[in-house]
This record gives C-alpha cells, sequence and structure tokens, in this order.
C-alpha cells in the first residue's frame, strides 16, 4: 500500500486506526474479518440446503414436477445479471486501485442498476404471476395444477424462503454500493484504501454464488 | 512477564489520576464508546440484569414446586411460561454472552498486550444489537409471553398462542450480537497480538475464547436459520417442520441442536479458561499441560460440533443415528477430562492461597466433574431412555451450566473485579458467600439427581405426593442460592464506594492484565508491552525443567 504517484487532487488520505500497527494489518484484519462473516453466511444458507435436499430426496415427484412451473427464462435473464454485476464490481475494486476513481464510479452504478434489474424482474414480473396462479407456500396456496403430487406447497415454501433470503442479501448488497457510491464522491478511494470496495466485494460476489447454486436447484435440474 | 517494570503489590493512597473510568465524562462518552472495557463493564451490567431476571424466573418456579399441588397457585399455563422465560433469559441472555462478552471484552486485548480489539466500533455495534434483542424479548415477555420451553420444539410452537415469534426474532437478533463478538475476537487474536505474543504464549482464557468464538461462528447462523424457519412457518405456512402440512418436526430439531448442542459450549468453554487463569494465579505455577489445555479448548470445539443427535434418542431418529451419536459422544469426555487432570495436577503440591476466586474455582472442579460424569449416562442410550426428560437432566444440565459456568463466572468477577474498579471487596464476606454458594448450589440440584432417578419428569407444575420431600428440599436450596446471590451483590457495590484502593497486582498474576495501573488506562498500557516468555512464570517457583513453555 505505497502512497503511489498519481493519486489526483482531491482524494481524503486514509488514517490508520490508533490501535493498529499499520494500514497493512488494517486492511488484512479487514479481510480476515470478513471471510470470517462470509463462513457464517455459507452456514446459515447451509441450514436451508439441508431442508433442501431432505425434502426432495423424500418426495423426487413434487419436485420434478412443481420445478415446472418457474419460468426459466427470467431465471436466466436474472443469472446473467447478476454475474455481469459482479463483473463490474471486481472492475470497480481495480480502478480504484489504480487511482482511476470517475471509471469506478461507473463501474460502481453499473453495478447498482444491475442489483437494481434483478429486484425488479423478481418482484415486478417473477412474482406476480405466482401470485397470481396460486404457486405459494401452505396458507395461500390455491394452484389447481399439481393434484398429483404430494404437498406441492412445500417445494414452494423452501423456493420463496430461499429466493427470499437471496434477495434480501442482494438489498442489504445495493445499501452497501450506494454506500460506497456516497464515500466514492467524497473522495475517499484510492490506491492506499480501499477496503470498504473490497469487502462489499467479497459481499457481492458471495449473493452470485449463492444464486448459482439456488438457479440451478429451483429452474433446472428435474 | 517481560515488561520493563512491574507495579508493586503495595496498596497505593488513591486511584490512579487518570484512568478508562474517568477519561472521559457524560453519557455520550459511554454511549458511543468503542473501548472495550466500557463496552465490557456496560456488558456486564446487563448480563447481571439479565441474571437477576432469570433467577427470579427460577426462584418462582422452585416456589410453585414447594408442594404437590403448587404453592405458588399459578395455572399450568403460566407455570410453562415460567420456566421457558428462565430458559430463555438465562440461556440466550445471560450465559451464551456471559464471560466472553463482559470479562472477554475487557480482558481479551489486555492479555494479548493489545490497545483495543480488532474491531472496536462493530465491538459497540454487537453490544447495541444485544440491548436490541433484550429489548424484544421483555417486549415478547408482556406481549403474551411464550410457554414452548427454550427449545420452541414444534409443532406445538408453531400452534401455540402467545409471542412466539417475538420471543424467537429476539433470540434471532441476539445471535448477531453473538457472531459479531465472536468474530471480533478471532481477528483480535491472529492480528492484534503484542510483539513476541506467540499462539503458545498467550494466557488460557485466549484460547478458551478462540474455541468459543469458533463455535460461535459456525453454530449460530445455523439456529438463525431455523427460528426465522419457524417464523416464516407461522406466517406462511413453509411446511418443513409441520407434520400437518407434509413436514417434519424431527428436523426442527435437528437443526435446533446443530447449534444447541455447540452452544452448550460456548457457553462452558470461557469458564474453562477463566478457571485456568484463577487456578495458576492462586497456586503460583504455570498450568500443568499448558498446550494439552489450549489444544484441547479447540477440541471439545470440534467434536462438539458431531454429537448434537443424543438430544433425541426419544425423538423418532434412526437407531443407527442413535448408536453413531451415542458413540461420538463420549469423545467429548477426553478433552474434558484433558482439562479436569490437568487442573488437578496444577494444584498437586502448588502454593494454593484460598481467597475467594479460588474458592469458585474449588467449587468448580468438584460440580463441573459431577455434571461431567452424570453426562456420560445419558450419552448412554439405553440409560438414556429411562432418564430422558427427567430431573435428572435438570441436574446434569445445572451442574455443568451452573456449577460449572456461573460458578467460574463469579469467580472471575472476583478475580479481576480489584482490576476493573480499582478497589478491593471484603475478603471475609466473599469467602462467605462463595461457601454459601457452593451449600446452596449442591442442596438445589444434587437432589435433583434423586428425583429425577425416581421418575419425576421435568416441565411439570405439579406432581404425585411422594416427590414431596425432595422437592421441597430443592426449593429451600433455591432459597440458599438467593441469599448467597445477594450478599455478593451487596460487598461488590459497597466496595465501589468504600473499597480499600487496590494495587496494581494484588494476587502476584503473571498475565500482562495485571502489569498496568488499577483500573488500566484507555490504551491499556502506557508502552506496547514486548513478550519474552510464556504467561505463567512466577520468580519464586520451584523450577521443574522441561515443563514450562516459553
Amino acid at each position: 500500500m505505497s502512497q503511489s504517484a498519481g493519486i489526483p487532487a482531491g482524494i481524503k488520505r486514509h488514517t490508520v486506526g490508533h490501535h493498529f500497527d499499520n494500514a497493512e494489518t488494517e486492511f488484512s484484519a479487514a479481510k480476515l474479518g470478513f471471510w470470517i462473516f462470509l463462513c457464517t453466511e455459507v452456514l446459515m444458507f447451509g441450514g436451508l440446503f439441508v431442508a433442501y435436499t431432505y425434502f426432495r430426496t423424500l418426495m423426487p415427484e413434487t419436485f420434478e414436477e412443481a420445478h415446472k412451473t418457474l419460468s426459466i427464462p427470467f431465471g436466466t435473464l436474472n443469472t446473467v445479471v447478476l454475474i455481469g454485476s459482479s463483473f463490474t464490481m471486481a472492475m470497480a475494486i481495480r480502478s480504484a486501485m489504480v487511482n482511476k476513481q470517475k471509471q469506478m464510479m461507473v463501474f460502481l452504478t453499473i453495478t447498482l442498476v444491475a442489483a437494481a434489474a434483478f429486484m425488479v424482474i423478481k418482484l415486478g414480473f417473477e412474482w406476480p404471476h405466482k401470485f397470481h396462479d396460486g404457486t405459494l407456500p401452505a396458507y395461500w396456496y390455491t394452484y389447481e395444477g399439481l393434484r398429483d403430487v404430494t404437498a406441492p406447497h412445500l417445494f414452494y415454501g423452501l423456493y420463496f424462503v430461499m429466493t427470499g433470503l437471496h434477495g434480501v442479501h442482494v438489498l442489504i448488497g445495493m445499501g452497501l454500493i450506494t454506500w460506497l457510491i456516497v464515500l466514492g464522491k467524497k473522495g475517499r478511494f484510492y490506491s492506499g484504501y480501499y477496503t470498504p470496495l473490497e469487502i462489499t466485494g467479497l459481499y457481492w460476489h458471495f449473493v452470485d454464488l449463492v444464486w448459482i447454486f439456488l438457479f440451478p436447484l429451483f429452474y433446472l435440474v428435474g | 512477564m517481560s515488561t520493563a517494570s512491574v507495579p508493586s503489590s503495595v496498596a497505593p493512597q488513591s486511584l490512579p489520576k487518570t484512568h478508562y473510568w474517568n477519561a472521559t465524562k457524560g453519557w455520550k462518552s459511554w454511549a458511543f464508546t468503542v473501548d472495550h472495557k466500557r463496552i465490557g463493564m456496560m456488558y456486564l451490567i446487563s448480563i447481571l440484569t439479565a441474571f437477576l431476571l432469570g433467577g427470579t424466573f427460577a426462584i418462582l418456579v422452585r416456589l410453585q414446586l414447594v408442594t404437590p399441588g403448587g404453592a405458588l397457585g399459578v395455572s399450568h399455563k403460566v407455570y410453562n411460561q415460567l420456566f421457558t422465560l428462565h430458559g430463555v433469559v438465562m440461556v440466550f441472555l445471560f450465559l451464551v454472552p456471559s464471560i466472553p462478552a463482559s470479562l472477554g471484552n475487557f480482558f481479551l486485548p489486555m492479555q494479548l498486550g493489545a490497545k483495543d480489539v480488532a474491531f472496536p466500533k462493530l465491538n459497540l455495534f454487537s453490544f447495541y444489537i444485544y440491548l436490541a434483542g433484550a429489548a424484544l424479548a421483555i417486549y415478547s415477555m408482556v406481549a403474551g409471553a411464550v410457554d414452548t420451553g427454550w427449545t420452541f420444539y414444534t409443532p406445538y410452537s408453531i400452534t401455540a398462542s402467545g409471542s412466539v415469534i417475538a420471543m424467537t426474532m429476539s433470540a434471532f437478533i441476539l445471535g448477531f450480537s453473538s457472531i459479531l463478538t465472536g468474530l471480533n475476537f478471532i481477528v483480535t487474536m491472529h492480528k492484534m497480538r503484542a510483539p513476541g505474543m506467540t499462539w503458545f504464549r498467550m494466557p488460557l482464557l485466549p484460547w478458551a475464547l478462540y474455541a468459543t468464538s469458533v463455535i460461535q461462528l459456525l453454530a449460530t447462523p445455523v439456529l438463525a436459520i431455523t427460528l426465522l424457519l419457524l417464523a416464516m412457518e407461522k406466517l406462511l405456512g413453509v411446511g418443513i417442520f409441520d407434520p400437518a402440512l407434509g413436514g417434519d418436526p424431527v428436523l426442527y430439531q435437528h437443526f435446533f441442536w446443530f447449534y444447541s448442542h455447540p452452544a452448550v459450549y460456548i457457553m462452558a468453554v470461557p469458564g474453562f479458561g477463566v478457571v485456568s487463569e484463577i487456578i495458576a494465579t492462586f497456586t503460583r505455577r504455570a498450568v500443568f499441560g499448558y498446550r494439552f489445555v489450549a489444544i484441547s479448548s479447540l477440541a471439545i470445539a470440534i467434536i462438539g460440533f458431531f454429537v448434537w443427535g443424543h438430544h433425541m434418542f426419544v425423538s423418532g431418529q434412526s437407531e443407527f443415528a442413535g448408536m453413531v451419536f451415542s458413540f461420538l459422544s463420549f469423545f467429548v469426555a477426553i478433552p474434558t477430562a484433558v482439562k479436569i487432570f490437568n487442573w488437578t495436577a496444577t494444584l498437586y503440591k502448588g502454593s494454593t492461597r484460598l481467597d475467594s476466586p479460588m474458592l469458585y474455582v474449588l467449587a468448580f472442579l468438584i460440580q463441573f466433574t459431577i455434571g461431567g460424569l452424570t453426562g456420560l449416562p445419558l450419552a448412554a442410550l439405553a440409560t438414556d431412555v429411562h432418564m430422558h426428560d427427567t430431573y435428572y437432566v435438570v441436574a446434569h444440565f445445572h451442574y455443568v451450566m451452573m456449577g460449572g459456568t456461573v460458578f467460574a463466572f463469579i469467580g472471575g468477577l472476583h478475580y479481576w473485579w480489584p482490576k476493573m474498579t480499582g478497589r478491593l471487596y471484603n475478603e471475609k464476606l466473599a469467602r462467605l458467600a462463595a461457601v454459601i454458594l457452593f451449600v446452596g448450589f449442591n442442596v438445589t440440584f444434587f437432589t435433583q439427581f434423586f428425583l429425577g432417578l425416581r421418575g419425576m419428569p421435568r416441565r411439570y407444575a405439579s406432581y404425585l405426593d411422594q416427590y414431596q420431600g425432595l422437592h421441597a428440599f430443592s426449593s429451600i436450596g433455591s432459597w440458599i442460592l438467593a441469599v448467597g446471590f445477594v450478599l455478593i451483590a451487596v460487598y461488590l457495590v459497597q466496595s465501589l464506594r468504600k473499597g480499600a484502593i487496590s494495587p496494581a497486582n494484588p494476587w502476584g498474576a503473571s498475565t500482562l492484565e495485571w502489569q498496568t495501573q488499577s483500573p488500566p488506562l484507555t490504551e491499556n498500557f502506557p508502552d506496547t508491552p514486548h513478550v519474552t516468555t510464556g504467561p505463567y512464570v512466577y520468580p519464586d517457583e520451584e523450577t521443574v525443567p522441561a515443563r514450562r513453555v516459553a
């Protein structure tokens, strides 16, 4: 983290926390902390995936029939949007590392827009269809099409909880990216300090990764 | 240790001019503090308040059980709420955060020679999350209470009236506080150790807190998702835990115990750390088998993740799973016994001083050993079927959690009180209180082993006449306990105002936190300590070759 040349004017130099030896330790502590946090996230989603696996083994026909009601085009579109946003997130970090602050702001904005697009596709186009059909958890389940299989509402219960929790993570990610944009505007990120970018990046890739598991498990695997 | 100037053990005339308590003034300087010591003190006060609340529920439960028909005269529903609230408050608001969040927050950075934890703001944030969780718990008590037991077992918890959602969300929020504290501690130990403080020069409290943090991080998220699913189950009818909707209530139990069994180690292992510190100081020797004691904490953490099924021997899990879990459960006894034997070996021929912290540790050793050994019949399939859901389990659990963790916590509180407050308490009263607690605890809970073996089931508001003698005896014990705790509260509060000024190192301890003034500076040490030896080195100790860790 040398104070390399080429740091534009208007950048606020970062002060290392008083209890750290140096910026190096501070950066690696933040990264270690965030990786540990991601472990807890894996365990949390892990519980849901265990439940999914258990009920899939218990009633494979239900999962086979019910998954056909999900929209593969919307799912695929959302996958593309989210993977794209992971790329622009990584590019935003790269831009900060080489002191291209304007480029960084562009990439962050694209990431935010992509995240919003993901939520709009999900809440604005995909889910209303399900509310209309009644392919919902048990208390609101009114669908007529799946009469031959046991407990189809379980599939939708798991679907809404798992993709819903993922959606909440996307919303939190949007909040974090907005925070990065605000800080970026104030000129806080440069080659010597980009810790918030780095850890939000880690978070965003994690959110992406969860979706990469959810998409095939619900939409594709028959 | 090798700090340049070791403060003397001669009592000074007055408190140091500047210390963490008076460095800044006004309520804002506390509400927005990032000093780990102040946060530790705020946790301590909150946790002791929770203990008072949970203890009050316990006294009411014992009062009801004095006579077969119920001496308290409350309905069975209210009785169910009382023991549920006792359990929830004690587990989630007291035991889980008890030692790590209060004593750990205060002394972990000091024992490492650091200025603070790695993320001081996150530390304060965890405290406010704790308060939010506590507030929600209290709200749920006012808004209908919960009578499910602290385990929230489905399907009853799905259909139960009352504020199950508020209470489970409170535990969910408290879980985040616990996770963030654990995360902070692990990063602190990796990144903030003073120069020369290698892993095997750390005192044993940090080792215990490391193991605890690992469990907090890996187990708590599973509880979080379980409780979230339970809430969703009630709101949306997800159905996976509700047999009426095609779900499986045993799955809930698997999820719940995947957290809650490791969680008993979250509650117990920090106590092991405190005990190790006190034993070293009051025998004036290095803890025998230091490395084994350190590593056994981690071993408990790891093995603890593979034994959850022993809570479900009669819940309808497969016989094969029962056998595997029974077999694995016995393994936890190994690292736990390693600790007990090493502590006993440290006591052997040590220059033991029987000051009040040491009295609590001796009580701990006796009670925790009883608690551990009585767990073995519960891990064995055949005997468990007889004793499951009886008072035997209640007694076993309280021997480990109260006889173990609470005694370690109170012992630690006495041990570090002079460091935290700069004042000494009345030692004679402290010794008296230790004896009262020891007697009260054993009268209360040893009796319950007999109750359980004779067939008294747990969680009943009324019982057959034949159990009355033992039940009444147990209730008398609970009153002795209450007297002991009130006595402690009285002399500790009194010491804050009138206690004699404590020297920096009243016990002649060797770990770093004692090598600075009492109460410490906001920065802990005037200069960064440089460490050259292991944690427990005493100048007057007889030299025994090849034992010391350096």
